[in-house]
């Protein structure tokens, strides 16, 4: 199978203020892979994730330069609705966060701002959001339940059925098992690669034995730079960088 | 490191002081409740309510002052409310901080700090005699809202400001636009502390004279329209008790303005915590 570019970086560097915190980025994401971004703290993972569906313009003072095609079309076009963009580009972050209503309010909630208003519809997609991301077993019965009520893991599945409730093409997972038991851990890994047939996903794995599970490529990133990317399997085993072998080896980090 | 006796005689004269503060506003809110309340219960019946005030005040009861006051709060919420809150979510979504928002909220800091008599004076002047309102409810709520408008904008200021960065970027992040994630992320979360706010306002409100006596003059009759003059129940008790017309009715009045209050504060929080337990 040939697998297509579904995302190209080129060139992209970021800015907050003064502060560079991602250099000369060039990068292809393509259709269907688990790709890992993995490094130490403040190496720009997060900043990069947030880059892809411009999550980046709610902080003040920040400036880029370089482009990030989506499909070919560059996302900071002033043509990319920004609302669109999000919606393709879906994000999960490092800790749950659940909004203070009820489980099926949270997974409806991206659908009623597009203008969904009508009951069944609303109701085929939370159900269909919740199975996919493995909780609908779990919550079916208390769906008017408050999320807050929800354990560490649910809820963090709950942010994923709550986007994928949207149908995105990309996403994007910034730890999205930090906080989590061993567990909940491997149902979230499980639920990603019954989500990869359908979805491209960039993940920022927790920690190295996470990313070489569940990635099929990855990318090393040490201080807002791309140091290697390649296929999970030779990074993991064998780096071509000695930045990336002593950090997969444990010497730093 | 301080002798033990010493921490020790410390902290018992801190807990006594903290003792003697505490039991005396409690003890000097009880004397003034049960002073009033003393004096005037044995005036409120129903009829007290229900009847309007008849020579002065002197006989009858303080229905048309109930209906004024009521109006009057009503007005002042109304217009407050929207254009306070709108003002704090405007300062807190949709500007950084910048001169303009500090400009703003130095404003609103200085209103708070003004005497509500110069409320009344502005408010004559300006909706009294420039707009020609006249003596009205119209007039007196209006200035009422110019007065409660800080209080308004810093309690919703407050509130939004409590709600986690985390919630808005959920909302941006699924596709929201800045005017659904302030309407569906940050202000359902935010009631509860904007209410507070109201409801500091409305006591304010039913409790002001100076203001009210210069733009919604002291009418006793009963008033019909937004346009008719009329004297709150707050404004009643200044009459009577400073003019000497009955200090028994003066402390009815009292009495039933406190209830009013007390009412009003548990109707609200009532409310506030079935909102609350509904969203948890």
């Amino acid at each position: 199978m040939v697998q297509e570019n579904k995302i190209i970086i080129q060139g992209f560097n970021f800015y907050y203020d003064s502060l560079q915190a991602l250099q000369t980025i060039n990068l292809h994401i393509r259709s269907n892979e688990i790709f890992a971004i993995f490094g130490p703290a403040r190496s720009g993972k997060t900043t990069l994730l947030k880059s892809l569906n411009r999550l980046t313009d709610l902080v003040h003072g920040t400036n880029h330069t370089g482009t990030i095609l989506l499909d070919g079309a560059d996302i900071y076009d002033s043509t990319m609705s920004l609302t669109q963009l999000r919606r393709r580009v879906g994000m999960v972050f490092d800790l749950p966060t659940p909004l203070p209503m009820s489980i099926f309010d949270n997974v409806a909630y991206g659908s009623r701002l597009s203008g969904t208003t009508q009951r069944r519809r609303l109701n085929e997609i939370v159900e269909r959001a919740l199975r996919s991301a493995v909780l609908w077993e779990e919550v079916k019965d208390r769906l008017t339940t408050s999320a807050l009520r929800l354990s560490g893991g649910q809820q963090q599945r709950l942010c994923i059925a709550r986007i994928l409730a949207l149908e995105p093409e990309v996403l994007l997972l910034d730890e999205p098992c930090s906080g989590l038991d061993p567990i909940s851990t491997a149902n979230i890994e499980q639920t990603l690669f019954e989500l990869k047939k359908d979805y491209t996903i960039i993940i920022v794995p927790h920690n190295i034995q996470q990313a070489s599970r569940v990635a099929d490529r990855a990318g090393f990133f040490l201080s807002g730079e791309l140091v290697e990317e390649g296929p999970a399997y030779q990074i993991f085993t064998g780096p071509k960088d000695k930045r990336t072998e002593d950090y997969v080896t444990g010497r730093f980090g | 490191m301080m002798h033990f006796r010493t921490r020790f005689i410390t902290q018992n004269i801190a807990k006594t002081l903290i003792w003697v503060a505490a039991l005396s506003t409690i003890g000097v809110m009880i004397l003034i409740l049960f002073q009033i309340l003393k004096e005037g219960l044995p005036v409120l019946h129903l009829r007290f309510f229900l009847d309007s005030p008849r020579s002065m005040g002197r006989q009858g009861g303080i229905f048309s002052t109930i209906i004024g006051t009521l109006a009057l709060t009503v007005v002042a919420i109304i217009f407050a409310t929207p254009l306070g809150v709108g003002t704090a979510i405007f300062l807190r979504e949709y500007t950084r901080e910048s001169r303009v928002s500090r400009l703003i909220r130095f404003g609103t800091d200085c209103l708070a700090g003004i005497p509500s008599i110069i409320f009344g004076l502005f408010g004559f002047v300006f909706f009294v005699i420039t707009l020609n309102m006249g003596w009205s409810i119209l007039s007196g709520g209006l200035t009422l809202a110019a007065m409660i408008l800080p209080t308004i904008i810093s309690t919703t200021e407050e509130a939004i400001k409590a709600i986690p960065y985390s919630f808005r970027e959920v909302s941006y992040s699924l596709g929201g636009t800045r005017w659904q994630t302030v309407t569906r992320a940050v202000l359902p979360n935010a009631i509860p502390g904007i209410f507070t706010g109201i409801i500091l306002s409305v006591g304010r409100s039913i409790g002001e004279t100076a203001a009210v006596i210069l733009t919604a003059g002291s009418s006793l009759i009963m008033p019909t329209s937004l346009f008719s003059p009329s004297r709150t129940m707050a404004v009643h008790f200044y009459i009577l008790a400073r003019e000497g017309i009955s200090t028994e009715m003066a402390y009815g009045t009292g009495a039933t303005l406190i209830l009013l209050v007390l009412a009003i504060n548990i109707v609200a929080n009532w409310f506030l915590n079935r909102y609350i337990r509904r969203r948890a």
